[in-house]
């Protein structure tokens, strides 16, 4: 601490700040236009200057580090003096349109002058008194606006995009008073590579940039904000969202929070929309006739309770199925499962993390005893080495992306093993583009060469893992020559990428689905634990395993029991200890028997061994792999009830379809991908006539003969953590602020940061253990006649099967329509251009769709992504399902492509 | 005068790797040129990881830089001091009216550039222009004309 005069008054404030932020501190206001903390701190605006006694100048507060002894005036004539000046020459050029300004009440500018009374610059020139229309490279697209004259050149946004975002695609460019900021070569904002995060237009502190789908839709005055939790995709970024007059959502800001720091990307940003959407349900609906009809409440209950009790009575309680939700809440989740359970009787309960992180669960519960992502996010900034396979991380999470390139930075080192080029692998240092479905083979051969270079951690293995010398003795049959022919990649790239990772101090490893949709999935994920476990990367900082969850509360479903062989906290259904323990809890009679894998549903419904499935939130009939035989399985059932937001393409087919509030109108709860659970507040009232997904579940049970009764979330959340060992601290009121990350056991515990901390592992011994794991080929292999090898997957701009985010008008208008990339050299051979439209084929159906000439798959491989109805890829998607985890091989299937027309 | 991309790839294999090797490269590239198209530009961003962005904030903050391509032949009129005060703006007008173009702009056909620097370093033939870096010295606004004409004349050889 130093002592240091300001005003006249002595403070003692910590050394190494600067004055602005010593003043922050002792709340004494230093009014800035340019600094943005952590952001953009390069001092252009002259706002802050002060005066210091024995200094030549009036320093800027912003950059000026407070120094022992020092004496500060921050009010006198001479500082107001200065500052009024500059913000005189800063409002030289703007235009003085703040009535019709969208940016007004939330304008740093505004605030500025009217707190100076400068109602007119006396540099003003008259021409620019008022706004005019110019053009500029952001005028076509639909995202984001840019009015040149009321920039201030305060350069946040720039700052922002390379600091935030990591995409660096605006610039500042020319001198002098042809500065301005631009885009490189002044290319439209859309060829540039912008990501449209908008964090950009949340930096700026005028009405320069804005978001264009805020325009004309009320002034900041009118609007009502509220923080609540991201929807989309599995980081859990809060977001601050604004509702108008009309009870509309019309703007999102990113929260600086622990998890994301301040930043969204374009689906958190804009993709709120579809909330708004006139598409909305609102009744319940009946199938009457063949054709869904609007009902009532009290008439859609009692016919599905009708329904369901009349099969569980004739078939037993295994005949029904039973769908919980990943975009629900745990609150949601749990109350579902619970029915299925108690109300149904079955264990036939489970959710569309069986599509995507099942292999997680599975093989992270056989090697480490916990099936979760072992560390934080925070972590990321600790890690010398960033592992990622199977990720196209900078589209599927990307705020995790914007980390992980901030990290690198920092001087961490990126490696990235991927069948396509994608954005984060351009970023790597390292790049092996293996073949789809050989990852075991790559994992084995990078364990070889760290074995062969003596860089396993020797200690670490021989205190706290076992089977080490099995997987030894397998590591023998995978020289660097063997694998590289299986996968693909040079020999050189995997010794390297071996030595990158074994070499490093604390390394963690990034996958996502690329590991885990294949037959071999869980091999995939136990192999994955392998090269954590050898090279000790577990249980400290900055290492471990991040298996980044795709949904906003996948982690949260499968914490909360909606799966068919446990109960909430993985606690296993067969385990009689446990079973009596919850029917203890439950007060009923519990089956003893795991229940049936989403992925089972439409094939034992085909078989007629499932006559009826309930479904809250799901969408089977666009997400499932194979997805025409799934809708022959479920038009085969005898009852089908969903309920949902929009008429999705499974809800079409429903018997009974009941109108849910979406998740930004919710209380409730999302666990995150490292275990943090945080609060959902409503941003918006729901629609009338609509009710929350807990409650239709707790009035279905009631009409069916069992009562459950809640006042709400936070009830369901008391009761969670008494079933739930390592939830039992967690309450609504302790999540305020950053949430709690599991496991959190008692009241008093603080949430755990990382897994396995000193390497005891949650397995019954404490050890971590060793599979030996041998390469599998996939499931299909190409022939003549399928030559190509079809991968799907996520883009940016789109969310799973699309219901949400093709409403939203700016985001469909960007991306209307799927596609299929092809590599240049497979596309030039069979005679396809861009844009032409090519037939795609697989042994179980073919679709026509776009042809996208790029560089990003490997040759031999083409991608198509699985948001679009028209064009869905789970048409031709390998319904082979992993032998553990039952999830199906997305990733590869053999296909044939072939040009229509152009 | 275009050359081949093949060029630009020495370029970068030139300084590919070498700290602060930017505006070298950047130079050679619109040497080739005679500006800096952007598909070079991208190329180097490319291989020298740098992005297009930063690239774009040092061609536009060096004067030397040119984002069109010129004209065939390069006109200077020096408004340097000495200059200056010999009426090189009257200088400077004329070849406006006369080329119909703005100070840093390419007449229509292509054909002539017209810069504006700041002393040659002769002053004692004020008021001076170049062309190609050819000096013509204590200019009069009736001559240049003339002068002009020689040029298209080659021009038509």
């Amino acid at each position: 601490m130093i002592n240091i005069k300001i005003d006249g008054t002595d403070y003692q404030v910590e050394e190494g700040l600067t004055i602005a932020e010593a003043c922050a501190g002792l709340g004494i206001n230093i009014p800035t236009l340019c600094h943005l903390k952590d952001v953009s701190q390069d001092a252009y605006c002259g706002i802050c200057v002060v005066e210091m006694k024995n200094a030549r100048i009036l320093p800027r507060a912003c950059i000026t580090k407070v120094a022992p002894g020092m004496e500060i005036q921050t009010k006198t004539q001479l500082v107001q003096e200065t500052r009024r000046m500059n913000l005189e020459l800063i409002l030289a050029n703007h235009p003085l349109d703040c009535m019709t300004c969208d940016k007004d009440g939330e304008c740093a500018l505004q605030d500025l002058a009217y707190q100076f009374g400068i109602k007119r610059s006396i540099f003003l020139n008259d021409e620019n008194v008022f706004a005019k229309e110019v053009k500029t490279p952001w005028d076509t697209n639909p995202f984001i606006k840019k009015e040149p004259a009321k920039c201030i050149m305060c350069k946040r946004c720039v700052d922002a995009c390379a600091n935030q975002a990591r995409v660096e695609a605006i610039c500042v460019a020319n001198r002098g008073v042809k500065t301005e900021i631009a885009t490189p070569f002044g290319q439209p904002l859309e060829e540039t590579t912008c990501l449209f995060c908008a964090e950009c237009v949340q930096a700026c502190p005028t009405g320069a940039l804005i978001e264009r789908t805020r325009i004309g839709k009320g002034k900041f005055k009118d609007l009502t904000p509220t923080d609540t939790i991201c929807a989309y995709c599995g980081v859990g970024c809060n977001l601050k969202l604004f509702k108008d007059k009309n009870n509309q959502l019309v703007m999102a800001r990113a929260i600086n929070s622990k998890v994301n720091r301040g930043r969204a990307c374009v689906k958190g940003r804009y993709g709120y929309e579809y909330v708004n959407s006139p598409d909305r349900l609102t009744t319940p609906l009946i199938r009457r006739e063949g054709k869904l009809r609007k009902a009532t409440w009290a008439e859609a209950l009692a016919y599905t309770a009708e329904r369901l009790k009349e099969i569980k009575d004739k078939y037993g309680p295994d005949s029904i199925g039973v769908l919980g939700s990943s975009r629900c809440t745990n609150e949601d989740n749990y109350v579902i499962q619970k029915f299925a359970r108690v109300g149904i009787g079955t264990n036939n309960i489970d959710n569309c993390a069986r599509l995507c992180h099942s292999s997680t669960v599975a093989g992270l519960n056989l090697a480490l005893g916990a099936g979760a992502a072992t560390n934080s996010l925070e972590d990321i900034f600790d890690s010398d080495v960033m592992f990622i396979i199977g990720s196209n991380t900078t589209e599927t999470h990307p705020v995790i992306g914007k980390f992980i390139k901030e990290n690198q930075k920092n001087g961490a080192k990126i490696i990235v093993c991927d069948p396509r080029y994608v954005d984060i692998a351009k970023a790597a240092d390292l790049y092996l583009p293996h073949t789809p479905g050989t990852d075991v083979a790559l994992l084995n051969g990078i364990m070889r060469q760290i074995l062969e270079h003596k860089l396993e951690q020797g200690d670490f293995i021989a205190a706290h893992t076992e089977g080490f010398e099995e997987l030894k003795k397998l590591l023998a049959d995978y020289d660097l020559e063997k694998v590289s022919q299986i996968t693909g990649v040079e020999p050189e790239l995997i010794k390297r990428a071996a030595l990158l990772y074994g070499g490093a101090k604390s390394a963690m490893i990034f996958y996502t689905m690329g590991i885990t949709q294949h037959t071999t999935g869980v091999d995939n994920v136990l192999s994955i634990a392998n090269l954590a476990l050898i090279t000790g990367n577990l249980g400290k900082r900055g290492a471990g395993i991040m298996a980044l969850r795709g949904q906003a509360n996948v982690q949260g479903s499968c914490d909360m029991g909606a799966l068919p062989n446990v109960y909430p906290g993985y606690q296993k259904v067969d385990d009689p200890a446990v079973k009596e323990k919850f029917e203890k809890a439950w007060g009923a009679r519990l089956s003893a028997k795991a229940g049936l894998t989403v992925t089972e549903f439409s094939t034992q419904a085909k078989e007629g061994k499932l006559k009826a499935v309930y479904s809250m939130g799901e969408n089977p009939l666009m997400t499932e792999a194979d997805v025409k035989h799934v809708r022959e399985g479920f038009e085969k059932l005898e009852f089908f009830a969903t309920q949902d937001i929009f008429l999705s393409e499974t809800a079409e087919i429903a018997d009974v379809v009941f109108p849910a509030a979406a998740a930004y109108e919710k209380d409730g709860t999302f666990t995150n991908t490292e275990r943090r659970v945080q609060l959902l507040r409503p941003a918006k009232d729901k629609p009338q006539g609509t009710k929350y997904d807990w409650e239709i579940v707790c009035e279905l049970a009631k009409v069916f003969g069992y009562s459950m009764n809640y006042s709400g979330p936070a009830e369901i959340m008391d009761e969670i953590a008494k079933v739930t060992p390592s939830m039992g601290g967690i309450s609504f009121k302790r999540l305020a602020g950053d949430g709690l990350q599991w496991p959190c056991p008692t009241t008093d515990h603080p949430g755990t940061v990382i897994l396995h901390e000193g390497g005891s592992f949650k397995r019954p011994n404490g050890k971590g253990k060793f599979h030996a794991v041998v390469y599998k080929p996939a499931n299909e292999l190409t022939d003549k006649e399928y030559p190509f090898i079809l991968t799907s997957g996520r883009i940016l701009f789109h969310y799973h099967s699309g219901n949400e985010t093709r409403r939203v008008k700016a985001i469909d208008k960007f991306v209307p329509r799927n596609y299929v990339e092809i590599n240049p050299e497979d596309a030039t051979r069979l005679g396809i251009g861009d844009k032409d439209m090519v037939k795609v084929s697989t042994r179980r159906g073919s679709i026509e769709v776009e042809a996208r000439i790029s560089d990003r798959p490997k040759r031999g491989l083409v991608f198509i992504s699985f948001h679009f109805r028209e064009a869905n890829v789970n048409l031709l998607t390998n319904p082979a399902l992993d032998p553990i985890s039952k999830i199906p091989e997305y990733k590869v299937a053999a296909c044939g492509l072939e040009k229509i027309w152009n | 005068m275009k050359k081949e991309i093949g060029n630009v790839e020495i370029i970068i294999e030139k300084w590919k790797g070498i700290k602060g090797s930017l505006i070298m490269a950047l130079h050679e590239l619109q040497h080739l040129y005679g500006y800096v198209p952007q598909k070079g530009a991208q190329q180097i961003s490319t291989a020298f990881k740098i992005p297009l962005s930063q690239i774009f904030e040092v061609i536009t903050f060096y004067n030397l830089f040119k984002l069109k391509e010129p004209g065939k032949h390069t006109i200077a009129v020096c408004l340097g001091t000495a200059c200056y005060l010999k009426g090189a703006p009257d200088i400077l007008n004329e070849l406006k009216v006369l080329l119909k173009v703005e100070e840093g702009g390419t007449t229509k056909d292509g054909q002539f550039n017209l810069d504006v620097v700041r002393c040659l370093g002769c002053c004692g033939l004020a008021p001076v222009m170049t062309i190609d870096g050819e000096i013509y010295g204590k200019v009069k606004k009736n001559e240049i004309k003339d002068i002009l004409a020689k040029y298209k004349k080659k021009e038509q050889k």
